[in-house]
């Protein structure tokens, strides 16, 4: 799996961040980010709740 | 309309501060939602009310339609034609980036995130969870507390003066100038007042630093240039005054409801107490049912939204507690489900004007619930006692008696 933060709607709420720090970052500006390139298979289910409370509807899962 | 009248159509003539809408406005928003999902009043000003998440966050992200230059959910005082300034100090940019919109909005707000990112958030965790661990020993072994004045109260105004770099022991003069500008706001004087306060205050601070610079916010906005020039004294004092009248009854509110909640739900107590794991999803769980903050929009120019004809000069309040219960966007709202997994609540707000200090919020919360438990686990409320709530801007518990082994 692999995912990506669209920078154009992130608001910097950090809720993907709380939920999977292994997978994403925020700056501090508020911007978050993927610090992953693919998503180990233990934490995917973790990267899916973050995508599921993403206010913004900002994270997309590219590949699955 | 006076503006103590009772009211009898939601739809058409609301008042977010009737009483029973502050004590229970999730059976108003489930009528309206399903009835009339933007309401309407001529209360005060010209305002709408949305209902649906997807409303709300709609127009928070139209800011060509809905500016933010008057963010009070009840009008201030020049607002309304009245003349409100009382010779005090004036605020002539508002509270950026709050009550601004692009580009004072964009700039002004780049200058505070970084002191509430989720790194400098951390830095504050020592102290927020002393700071709740001296406040328990007070209380903790009396069998009795208010959970709102003696704890939550306590807990974010004392974080906020270190962030800002003044005395602590201010913290009671701050609290009480906070809450006479956002809950007493329909008694124009009291607002008046706590607002002249809280700015010449500020206005003395600034002046201290202005020679004798310390490591805090204040001292560095005023040491900051943008494209050469140092900030206006105007724009600092409004960003000093936010940090303080966003940080304090906000997260106070959001720590109160959560110990209401606990107090009157003995399951999800006991649960939070036994699976700790669980604080990251419950924390947003109870952000999301008892989201503390409206805020409001001025409509730019005559537009019609979703069949509202609303004018230039209306208000809307953005009622992100409503969107956060609703239907359509969360399965059974109304129940708290602490490990509920799909959860785009909007308590912080949606779009540009995201709350800035929402990580500082989050942990404030975390921390004084994780002290809390430990040192409390059973609790409820105290039999007998009257619970009172605030709300309008903000809305949470002011008293809550709890009584614990």
């Amino acid at each position: 799996m692999r995912v990506r933060v669209d920078p154009e709607k992130c608001q910097g709420h950090a809720r993907c961040y709380g939920l999977a720090p292994e997978i994403f970052d925020v700056d501090d500006y508020g911007q978050a980010s993927v610090i992953v390139d693919v998503v180990p298979v233990e934490l995917e289910a973790k990267t899916r709740l973050a995508v599921a409370n993403c206010p913004e509807y900002a994270i997309e899962i590219l590949d699955d | 309309m006076a503006r103590t009248a009772p009211v009898d159509d939601w739809a058409i003539d609301f008042d977010v501060l009737d009483p029973s809408y502050v004590r229970d406005p999730f059976t108003i928003w489930d009528d309206l939602r399903s009835s009339c999902p933007i309401a309407h009043t001529n209360r005060r000003v010209s305002s709408w009310l949305p209902t649906r998440y997807e409303d709300v966050t709609a127009i928070a992200h139209d800011i060509e339609h809905f500016s933010s230059l008057r963010v009070a959910v009840i009008p201030v005082g020049d607002e309304e034609g009245g003349d409100e300034d009382g010779g005090g100090p004036q605020l002539e940019y508002g509270l950026p980036p709050i009550s601004a919109d692009p580009p004072l909005h964009t700039w002004t707000r780049r200058l505070l995130l970084p002191w509430f990112s989720h790194r400098r958030v951390e830095s504050y965790i020592p102290l927020t969870r002393q700071l709740c661990q001296k406040l328990l020993d007070g209380f903790a072994t009396s069998g009795q507390a208010d959970a709102a004045a003696d704890y939550a109260q306590q807990i974010p105004v004392r974080v906020i003066a270190h962030i800002l770099g003044v005395p602590i022991e201010m913290s009671d003069d701050f609290t009480g100038w906070v809450r006479d500008i956002l809950e007493f706001a329909d008694d124009p004087e009291r607002r008046m007042n706590g607002a002249n306060a809280l700015l010449t205050y500020f206005v003395g601070e600034l002046e201290v630093r202005r020679h004798s610079p310390g490591d805090d916010l204040l001292s560095e906005l005023l040491q900051t240039e943008v494209e050469g020039q140092p900030l206006d004294d105007g724009i600092i004092l409004g960003m000093a005054a936010l940090v303080l009248i966003a940080g304090v009854d906000t997260t106070w509110s959001a720590i109160g409801s959560s110990l209401w909640h606990l107090a009157t739900h003995a399951e999800d107590r006991k649960r939070m107490v036994a699976e700790p794991e669980l604080m990251p999803l419950a924390l947003e769980e109870l952000l999301r049912a008892y989201s503390p903050v409206t805020m409001a929009r001025l409509v730019t120019a005559d537009y019609e939204y979703a069949g509202c004809p609303m004018k230039e000069g209306d208000k809307v309040l953005m009622n992100f507690p409503a969107a956060n219960r609703d239907p359509e966007a969360f399965d059974h709202p109304d129940e708290v489900v602490l490990d509920r997994a799909h959860n785009r609540h909007v308590a912080f707000g949606s779009g540009i004007h995201r709350c800035a200090g929402s990580n500082l919020a989050r942990m404030e919360l975390q921390v004084a619930l994780e002290e809390w438990l430990l040192r409390i686990p059973e609790f409820s409320l105290e039999d007998g006692k009257e619970i009172a709530w605030a709300g309008g801007q903000v809305r949470g518990p002011r008293v809550l008696p709890v009584v614990f082994p």
